[in-house]
């Protein structure tokens, strides 16, 4: 015992140490953020601010266009649009409205001048207002009341809720946690295991695999292999999650409010649409996906990782044979996030249920149904039963892959295909 | 009673038998010589006396007792043909770790590394990665990783393979000190001739099978075919070399080697050559080589016939 925590010691601080691990743990988060910030900034950036002139030959808009953040508008009467559309930048606008004497049946010929595209919200905000005012104008004509039809106007928003649940829920919400968790699992199994077999790799091409079974079992070696990977990725994984909820407090003050503002619809919807993501994130059951997440991340790591293993310790110095080698078990893993992706569209379906039930996909398949509700979408028993397979699974495949390494590792020069090497587990 | 006995050992393999019905014992403190041709079956031996094969057949005891691979492994040094060190350890991490799994506590590691590293000049060393060090300095720190939690059985494949002649002498010199402070050394080859030089006795393994065992000096004499070169001072005529107690094989610059026939005595020899009055100035028994041996057993079991 006291053997197996020397291994797990070593592979533990030997890959916490090195410059890649900070290089990771850091740059995800970074990512993540980017993934956030950036289209914001973007958008932002395209908006500052503009002062229109505008030229109103109508006469019925005069000062009846909204100034808002970012945007000003300025009246010009007793100038020409055919000379003003050339200089408007000579007296500081960013750009002419030009509105024609229209009939307000058919209000043709407005006109918006400017260098270049003028983005997305300044389009938006004159094509609003200039239809708004119209429909106002075509209402006086007709003699409608128009705080009536204010009175009249409808925002509902429909309750989604599951049957047998008492909570509130959100299938666009559990789609997001569902795919997110069912990829990240995804990632995770990939990348952890290559880990893992790279490390048995170099054990065998270093030659040292033999001078370490002369003091440990081979088992000892994989097994502390694989556990102190594991750490590693639970490490990393908690820094993350600190991470990013750290980003999360300071993103939403700055950068969400300015992305609020500079979207079309007003302040009070957007507060409004927030505190509704707000309640539904709040339904969520957060404690269980978290819990059921950190499970079939360690289930699905450990299942896999001894396959790893076994496949690292069949190499031999040709890196050519890893990849038909490794086929075999990167194919289920494949496999699983297809299976993943369409279960998180129809967590009902025939698929999704065979997929989170047998262990090779379920780390993915189950997370990907998990926030639809348990019980509701997911019964306790499915989930007690892929979670019961899950640990035989990876007790199965641990002992299997035991067997092959054993003998694997201490085998040089011969190429050694699975078909030889499932004969070892007899 | 040996340090090590082993008993009807047999391992089979998929497609052959690596080791068949072997037997031997090992006193404490000897240098034991164990030589064959690669695919011998030496390594897979090894393996079952470093508990990381089990053997199919047979029994192993280790200081008298049935061998427990869990606890003895801390009282065996082994270094195997194919070995290494993780290239991206630091050196004296690694020898550190090495001895933990042996058992040693940090603390005693420590003060071992520093004791090994000064003897053998490496100190300087101790926070380079070992990708950093040259082969030969590699050789030293893998030797020290093997010997530092004092082993009573120490365990050496082919421990001269790929060394240069500097770090040999220096390991071979190790060896015999260690041998002298009483540890059993078994020291596998298929080099025959470093086996006269170190080894007290020696075992011959063929095909899975054992040839002969016992001490070096007894199996040369047991296969000496009655071989003697005899030096004299000038070149005697066909007559003066008629006898029936011996027989010339060869004829050398200053003298012959001749073969002494059953029922006469090396006195004969030498009392023909004194009455023929040719001065003899030197007579030596001739020793078959244990490469020599080996190649006439291994031929002799191939071809029963001739």
């Amino acid at each position: 015992m006291n053997k197996i925590w020397l291994i797990i010691k070593r592979e533990f601080t030997f890959r916490v140490r090195k410059r890649s691990f900070l290089v990771v743990t850091l740059l995800v988060p970074l990512f993540f953020a980017a993934m956030i910030v950036v289209p914001v900034l973007i958008a932002t950036s395209a908006n500052e601010e503009q002062r229109i002139a505008v030229i109103d030959d109508s006469h019925l808009f005069l000062n009846k266009l909204p100034d808002e953040k970012g945007i000003y508008f300025k009246f010009l009467t007793e100038t020409a649009i055919d000379t003003f559309s050339k200089h408007y930048e000579e007296y500081g606008y960013s750009g002419v409205l030009y509105i024609p004497a229209i009939d307000i049946n058919r209000p043709l010929g407005i006109t918006y001048y400017s260098g270049g595209q003028p983005g997305l919200g300044v389009e938006s905000h004159l094509n609003r207002y200039l239809n708004n005012r119209i429909e106002e104008v075509r209402m006086e004509k007709a003699n409608i009341d128009i705080s009536q039809i204010k009175g009249f106007k409808s925002d509902i928003s429909i309750d989604f809720r599951s049957g047998k649940e008492e909570k509130k829920g959100s299938s666009v919400i559990a789609y997001a946690v569902g795919y997110s968790s069912g990829f990240i699992i995804y990632i995770i199994l990939m990348f952890f295991g290559m880990s893992v077999m790279r490390g048995v790799m170099e054990e065998k091409v270093n030659r040292v695999a033999e001078v370490m079974v002369s003091s440990v079992k081979p088992f000892q070696l994989m097994m502390g292999k694989i556990v102190g990977i594991a750490g590693v990725g639970l490490l990393q994984f908690c820094i993350w999650v600190v991470l990013i909820s750290m980003l999360r407090l300071v993103i939403p003050s700055e950068i969400m409010n300015s992305a609020a503002q500079n979207n079309g619809s007003s302040n009070a919807a957007m507060i409004e649409a927030a505190s509704h993501v707000r309640y539904v994130m709040d339904s969520i059951n957060w404690g269980l996906i978290i819990s059921c997440f950190i499970f079939y991340f360690l289930g699905g790591y450990l299942f896999y990782a001894a396959l790893f293993a076994a496949v690292g310790s069949l190499v031999n110095e040709d890196p050519t044979d890893v990849q038909g080698l490794t086929f075999p078990i990167t194919l289920p893993i494949i496999i699983g996030i297809m299976v993943m992706i369409a279960a998180v569209q129809h967590p009902n379906s025939q698929m999704a249920f065979w997929g989170s039930i047998i262990p090779f996909t379920s780390p993915m398949v189950m997370m990907a149904r998990i926030p639809y509700g348990v019980p509701g979408t997911v019964p306790i028993w499915q989930l007690g039963l892929s979670m019961g397979l899950l640990i035989i699974g990876f007790l199965a495949t641990t002992w299997m892959a035991g067997k092959i390494y054993r003998t694997g590792i201490l085998m040089y020069g011969k190429k050694i295909t699975w078909k030889e090497a499932i004969k070892w587990i007899r | 009673m040996g340090l090590l006995e082993v008993r009807n050992l047999r391992k089979d393999y998929a497609s052959h038998t690596a080791v068949d019905d072997i037997s031997f014992v090992i006193p404490e403190g000897s240098i034991f010589g164990l030589l064959g041709p690669n695919g011998a079956g030496k390594t897979t031996l090894l393996r079952m006396i470093t508990g990381i094969f089990y053997p199919d057949k047979g029994d192993i005891l280790f200081k008298g007792k049935p061998f427990n691979p869990e606890n003895d492994v801390h009282s065996i040094g082994y270094m195997p043909e194919e070995r290494g060190l993780y290239k991206k350890m630091k050196v004296g991490e690694q020898a550190l770790y090495l001895a933990q799994l042996k058992g040693m506590t940090e603390k005693e590691a420590k003060e071992k590394i520093k004791y090994w590293f000064d003897k053998f000049d490496i100190n300087a060393w101790y926070n380079k990665k070992v990708e950093e060090l040259s082969k030969g300095m590699q050789q030293k720190v893998q030797f020290i990783s093997t010997i530092i939690h004092e082993p009573s059985l120490l365990i050496l494949d082919e421990p001269f393979s790929g060394l240069d002649p500097i770090n040999s002498n220096l390991i071979k010199q190790e060896i015999f000190d260690l041998a002298l402070n009483g540890t059993t050394i078994i020291f596998s080859t298929h080099r025959m001739e470093q086996v006269e030089e170190i080894c007290d006795r020696i075992m011959l393994v063929n095909k899975g099978k054992k040839i002969l065992d016992g001490e070096v000096k007894q199996i040369r004499h047991d296969f000496k075919q009655d071989l003697f070169r005899i030096g004299l001072a000038r070149v005697p005529n066909f007559a003066e070399v008629m006898t029936y107690h011996f027989t010339i094989v060869s004829q050398e610059e200053s003298g012959y080697i001749v073969k002494l026939t059953e029922g006469s005595t090396t006195n004969d020899i030498l009392a023909h050559f004194i009455r023929q009055e040719i001065p003899i100035t030197s007579f030596q028994e001739i020793l078959p080589s244990i490469n020599e041996v080996f190649i006439q057993q291994v031929q002799q079991i191939e071809e029963p016939i001739n």
